[in-house]
């Protein structure tokens, strides 16, 4: 490899740019702040968060804690993952719980049942509790309008609030970190990662994932237009019919709103070749929370909500 | 393996940028068919007859509620011969910060123009702050060409003047390229139009898969600046020190000679590590962690640089900012300025210049700079900062100004004196 060649490898190759970013994240937020805490889900966007920082800080562990805010509606396949994740590389975890919540008052069950937006209040709570003043998240521009105007480091107020209008401008790889007492900043090191992205460096680096992210035999019913299977969030109702059918989920999140797709992709080439040919994007086609209105993740986002 | 093209956007209001990027998307086939059924519904809802691409883009309530863009979003397509992040950047006067904000690390910028007004002065304005962020190519969209009926004439009026101010502000040739284009009905943005067959260049997106990425120049010297010590103090690796970052120039190899900025201590690089294994040679972007032979005091804000070819270490700071605040900069204002991994206090010691975006000329010792004004300044630093100039290499040469009190960030900062690179074709 001659010397040019060497000087722009990172430019050449998306994926390796896409990583050095990421890891440079990792590094500044260590660097920064007191605090930092990553949000780990055992999805996709998070395992492969948590990848990156163990590639940051190798061969040292990674120097946060992991915080999961269990909706109580997880997928026993993804708490599995988790724990065994959190095992073989001996992180440690902090588990906020919604049951916790609405148990002692401070959370009322909604009357639909979904607990999704719940979340929002034990995530403030516990960042709050812990003192964390920086989050990590997985979150990428790509997946909504309004995410795709976030910063990389994205302050909050001090009530876990996004100020669209506040934002501080983001300039070449320097990212400002400041933040008042009370206030914490959301860093999201894969902002510049597409679904195309995130699957294709999963297949380069071998990443493992939950097994419901590859299609499996399961029973399901439809409700507004997803199959959702069934679960401790109710369903399915008498007018819902069950079937079994080969299916597969393209994100993970709280089972009350996250349906399934019918999928035979049972690789990552696989799944691959299905998300380059599909003409949905993941969230549209299997989170029934962002179709409540038009600006339904910006309105969350200001809540305190990742 | 597909490359990577970061861009900008700019342009005044009402040009069409948002309709122009929604078209790149949607020609690109990024968008899916559940963001277009979103988009069909808000434009019937709106009482359009056609799909208003621009709602493709602008995504917060109130850009909606208004059908402008306020803050810089970032965008996603690829082709199969490369991957784009476009940062789609707001035309109005009050947020040219964002423009700022998208420019700083774009490879290339799409310069927008309504056919019917020409070059105006938000143009002028924004290509200097562009080429003052050393953006090093532009392309000028002449958008809205079918309202002028296709003219070649009125399209050539337009080409001309920009390549002379292109020229002025020290583009050479081949470094820009004007385009005739209606993002809404898609003339020459993905496909060749019949409509205009006295344009025989490439459309938009031919042009962005096939620019030339501009390398860093193989011959840059070695800069790390870094940013966090690594110490597994493990069974494993009880003595392992390492100190990780990002390499903002050039390239680094095993057995380099090195000097740790600002102390000026000497090394010899041991190891390029990284969890892949370690490497036989790292370049410019790679995030790496270097070990070193000798067990020296360094750490997070130092900079590993190349022994033959050093920055300079200072503690005045002769540098040009482009001032992001409402509150104006005056002199004797207190600062934090952020370079690399190193934060210091700063004072400003003399407004020495402002720059007239008009007339492309600097102005002596303003009073202040104002909200979105571009400037030189001198500056006192607390402590000795290892630099380059910007105009040699940026990211050495870039740094944040914040305010001490609320942590906002003020402005950006370039080393050096960035007017004088005006009107001088680059090298």
């Amino acid at each position: 490899m001659t010397t040019l060649e060497a000087a722009t490898d990172a430019a050449k190759d998306n994926l390796a740019a896409l990583e050095s970013e990421a890891i440079h994240i990792f590094r500044e937020v260590a660097g920064e702040f007191d605090r930092p805490v990553i949000l780990f889900s055992g999805g996709k966007d998070s395992t492969l968060l948590l990848h990156l920082a163990i590639k940051a800080f190798w061969p040292a562990p990674v120097p946060f804690p992991l915080l999961h805010v269990d909706t109580g509606h997880n997928f026993e396949e993804v708490l599995s993952f988790r724990d065994g994740v959190v095992d073989k590389y001996g992180l440690r975890l902090v588990v906020a719980k919604v049951q916790d919540w609405i148990d002692d008052g401070r959370l009322t069950e909604r009357p639909d049942g979904t607990r999704n937006p719940l979340q929002t209040t034990p995530l403030l709570d516990t960042i709050a509790e812990q003192k964390y003043d920086a989050v990590f998240g997985g979150g990428r521009r790509d997946e909504e309008r309004a995410r795709a105007k976030e910063r990389i480091f994205s302050l909050r107020n001090a009530f876990g609030q996004w100020e669209p209008r506040r934002q501080r401008p983001e300039l070449w790889n320097l990212y400002n970190g400041r933040h008042r007492p009370g206030e914490h900043v959301r860093v999201f090191p894969l902002s510049n990662w597409t679904e195309a992205d995130v699957w294709n460096y999963i297949a380069r680096e071998e990443i493992e994932l939950p097994s419901i992210y590859y299609a499996h035999r399961r029973k399901v019913y439809r409700r507004d237009g997803m199959w959702l299977t069934e679960g401790p969030w109710g369903g399915p109702r008498e007018d819902e019919e069950v079937k079994e059918l080969t299916v597969r989920y393209r994100t993970v999140g709280d089972g009350s709103c996250t349906g399934a797709v019918e999928s035979t992709a049972s690789t990552v080439e696989d799944v691959i070749a299905e998300v380059q040919a599909s003409r949905l994007t993941e969230r549209g086609a299997t989170r029934a929370d962002d179709r409540l209105s038009e600006a339904a993740m910006e309105d969350r986002k200001r809540e305190g909500y990742f | 393996m597909s490359s990577l093209l970061r861009l900008a956007t700019a342009g005044s209001v009402d040009d069409g940028k948002s309709t122009l990027v929604g078209r790149l998307l949607y020609d690109t086939k990024s968008v899916l068919a559940d963001q277009l059924d979103a988009v069909q519904r808000a434009s019937v809802d709106r009482g359009l007859s056609t799909p208003d691409l621009s709602l493709l883009v602008d995504g917060l309530r109130s850009e909606r509620e208004q059908g402008i863009t306020i803050d810089v979003a970032y965008r996603y397509f690829a082709t199969p011969r490369r991957s784009f992040v476009l940062a789609d950047t707001p035309g109005h006067v009050q947020y040219t910060r964002n423009t700022v904000t998208g420019a700083s690390t774009a490879q290339l910028a799409v310069l927008l123009v309504d056919a019917r007004n020409g070059v105006v002065e938000q143009t002028r304005r924004h290509a200097a702050v562009l080429a003052l962020l050393g953006v090093p190519r532009l392309v000028l969209a002449v958008n809205k060409i079918d309202l002028l009926d296709y003219d070649e004439a009125a399209f050539a009026v337009i080409a001309k003047e920009f390549a002379a101010h292109a020229a002025s502000l020290g583009y050479p040739e081949g470094t820009v390229l004007t385009i005739p284009v209606s993002a809404l009905h898609g003339d020459n943005v993905a496909a060749h139009s019949a409509n205009t067959p006295w344009y025989s260049g490439p459309t938009l997106l031919e042009h962005l898969e096939n620019v030339p990425v501009a390398p860093d120049p193989h011959d840059a010297p070695f800069r790390l600046p870094v940013q966090y010590v690594i110490r597994p103090r493990t069974a494993e690796h009880p003595d392992y020190r390492g100190y990780a970052g990002q390499i903002s120039s050039g390239t680094v190899r095993p057995g380099d000679d090195v000097v740790v900025l600002p102390q000026g201590l000497r090394s010899t690089v041991e190891r390029v590590d990284t969890y892949g294994g370690p490497l036989a040679e790292a370049g410019a972007g790679s995030s790496v962690t270097v070990v070193l032979a000798d067990d020296l005091d360094i750490s997070r804000g130092d900079l590993i640089a190349a022994v033959d070819s050093r920055p300079t270490v200072t503690d005045e700071l002769g540098a040009v900012l482009c001032w992001l605040s409402g509150s104006p900069l005056r002199a004797g204002a207190r600062l934090l300025v952020k370079h690399g991994a190193r934060t210091v206090q700063a004072m400003v010691e003399e407004l020495t210049s402002r720059f007239d975006e008009q007339s492309l000329s600097t102005v002596d010792s303003p009073d202040a700079l104002e909200l979105n004004e571009i400037g030189g300044v001198r500056l006192r630093l607390a402590e000795e900062l290892p630099v380059d100039d910007y105009a040699r290499s940026p990211r050495t040469g870039a740094f944040l100004v914040i305010d001490p009190k609320d942590g906002d960030t003020l402005a950006a900062g370039m080393v050096g004196d960035r007017f004088s690179a005006l009107g001088e074709p680059a090298a």
